[in-house]
């Protein structure tokens, strides 16, 4: 509760300080960014809203909540993929049967199969069931997009309310806040990045892949998100220097998601990855740096801290 | 009602945008016509319509295939769809150009599927020369082509489930009949614009 009052009083400072860009700012050559922040913070408020009002409600509900974060996600990834006619069995079982079973495994609690589901069976369930069809054009490729659709918008994020179900010594009941942290770091540093950008950013990391990351943004970015990380230890499982790791591992995997799902978006030829959140762009724009550091997290709470 | 939460329920599965690209949206007498790969086009773009535009708004289909069983029947009655004969047309009794005008003098807008059947959805197929008819019979009215962008991949032809991606559809620039256009100059025309909102806007 506390962090839902932390959050929503950054949210108006943040609002008020829009607002106050809006009046400022005579320059049209700033219009448009300030348009756009001032959507993002709209956006912002919605987005938090509605996470807490799911953390709130019970592991359960914040369960329901990640499904339908991966459905929007797995939705603007496979529209994006030209796959054909005959994945069209394929993609019913993707939607309907492994994506609802990998959340239900979750549910249920059933850690074994919900880490190798996906990876192992769906993996070979998708070429064998688009085989029937009988359609050998771009296979390969068809098959690896549909899989990897599949892997990043559900698999992955999957393993973000999966830190629900982890049993950790002295910290019983109160998973729903880990799950705050890794949430709130990971976006924040995303903020960070490109507020840092905004006003530092000058060389380049990967002029080809984004063009608005730089690594004044990066530095900066990853830096003070590290920080507020590591000064928000008492709402972990971990102590200072331990929150500090942490956050490092979910920053700089998150920083190497939003890369990887740019370097899709150029593949594609688009800028966003759809027209869901305002100001943002598609629900796959909001949570690329999840996707990658989500199971990362997972993994080091529960190899060093259950 | 049955027939605004069965568009809200293609907007959700089809998640469609609707982009106009040429005119902008306003209530007056339109034919829109789109191109047609799937059971959900009609639907789809019936519902990327506004709701005050749709009670006036009917889709035009093949009355052989729409009254095959109740069902079919019953879908065809909620929306309102004005139904014609494809296959024995003849100038006097079964002329479906005199539906589709008396609809038109009724001062409804109509949804056309000029190609006549469902394509591939890879490529727009011939058009069909009732367009043309159309034009010729009411220069008034705009044309207006609409691309249907993804509704194959989320409903093909032949399969019975949708899988639920993000379609667009997008609204261009009208096409009106000039003075002494032909038949095949026309449809020509009317097909490139129709085929040019393809990439009008991803």
């Amino acid at each position: 509760m506390n962090e839902a009052l932390a959050v929503f009083g950054f949210l108006s400072v943040a609002s008020l300080a829009g607002l106050a860009l809006k009046i400022c700012a005579k320059d049209p050559v700033y219009r448009d960014t300030i348009k756009n922040l001032n959507a993002r913070i709209r956006s912002w408020w919605i987005m938090c809203g509605i996470f807490f009002i799911a953390m709130l409600s019970g592991p359960k509900w914040s369960i329901v909540l990640f499904a339908c974060i991966s459905f929007f996600a797995l939705r603007e990834l496979i529209t994006l993929m030209p796959t054909r006619v005959a994945d069209h069995r394929s993609l019913l079982w993707v939607f309907f049967i492994l994506m609802p079973l990998q959340y239900i495994l979750l549910g249920l609690n059933w850690y074994g199969l919900f880490s190798i589901m996906i990876p192992v069976y769906a993996f070979l369930l998708i070429p064998a069931r688009s085989v029937i069809a009988g359609d050998c054009e771009r296979f390969l490729e068809r098959v690896a997009k549909i899989q990897w659709s599949l892997m990043l918008a559900v698999y992955c994020v999957s393993y973000a309310p999966a830190l629900l179900t982890l049993n950790i010594h002295g910290y019983d009941g109160r998973n729903a806040e880990l799950l705050f942290y890794f949430i709130f770091v990971v976006q924040i540093s995303d903020v960070l990045q490109y507020v840092f950008g905004k006003f530092f950013g000058k060389r380049k990391i990967a002029p080809l892949v984004s063009p608005n990351k730089t690594w004044e943004g990066f530095f900066g970015g990853c830096a003070s998100a590290i920080l507020i990380g590591a000064a928000l230890y008492p709402i972990t499982p971990f102590n200072f220097w331990q929150a500090a790791l942490m956050s490092s591992a979910a920053v700089l995997a998150g920083f190497a998601g939003g890369l990887t799902m740019s370097a899709i978006k150029r593949d594609r030829g688009v800028k966003d990855f759809g027209t869901l959140i305002e100001g943002h762009g598609g629900m796959m724009d909001r949570i690329d740096s999840i996707c990658f550091a989500a199971p990362l997290f997972f993994h080091l709470t529960r190899y060093f801290f259950v | 009602m049955i027939a605004n939460m069965l568009a809200a329920f293609a907007r959700i599965i089809s998640g469609v945008n609707a982009r106009w690209v040429g005119e902008p949206l306003m209530d007056e007498q339109r034919i829109y016509f789109a191109n047609h790969s799937s059971h959900m086009d009609a639907l789809v773009l019936w519902a990327a319509l506004p709701e005050n535009l749709r009670k006036n708004t009917r889709p035009v289909a093949g009355s052989d295939y729409w009254t095959k069983n109740r069902m079919k029947m019953y879908f065809a009655k909620i929306f309102n769809a004005v139904l014609i004969d494809r296959t024995n047309v003849s100038l006097h009794g079964n002329n479906p150009m005199d539906t589709l005008l008396k609809a038109l003098n009724d001062g409804f807008s109509l949804i056309i599927f000029p190609e006549g059947t469902r394509g591939n959805g890879l490529e727009i197929g011939e058009f069909k020369s009732g367009l043309y008819y159309i034009a010729k019979k009411r220069p008034d009215i705009p044309l207006i082509p609409v691309y249907l962008k993804n509704l194959n991949r989320i409903l093909p032809k032949g399969e019975f489930l949708p899988v639920p991606l993000i379609s667009n559809a997008v609204f261009g620039f009208p096409v009106r009949i000039r003075e002494k256009e032909t038949k095949s100059e026309f449809l020509v025309r009317a097909k490139a614009a129709l085929s040019a909102m393809e990439w009008g806007l991803s």
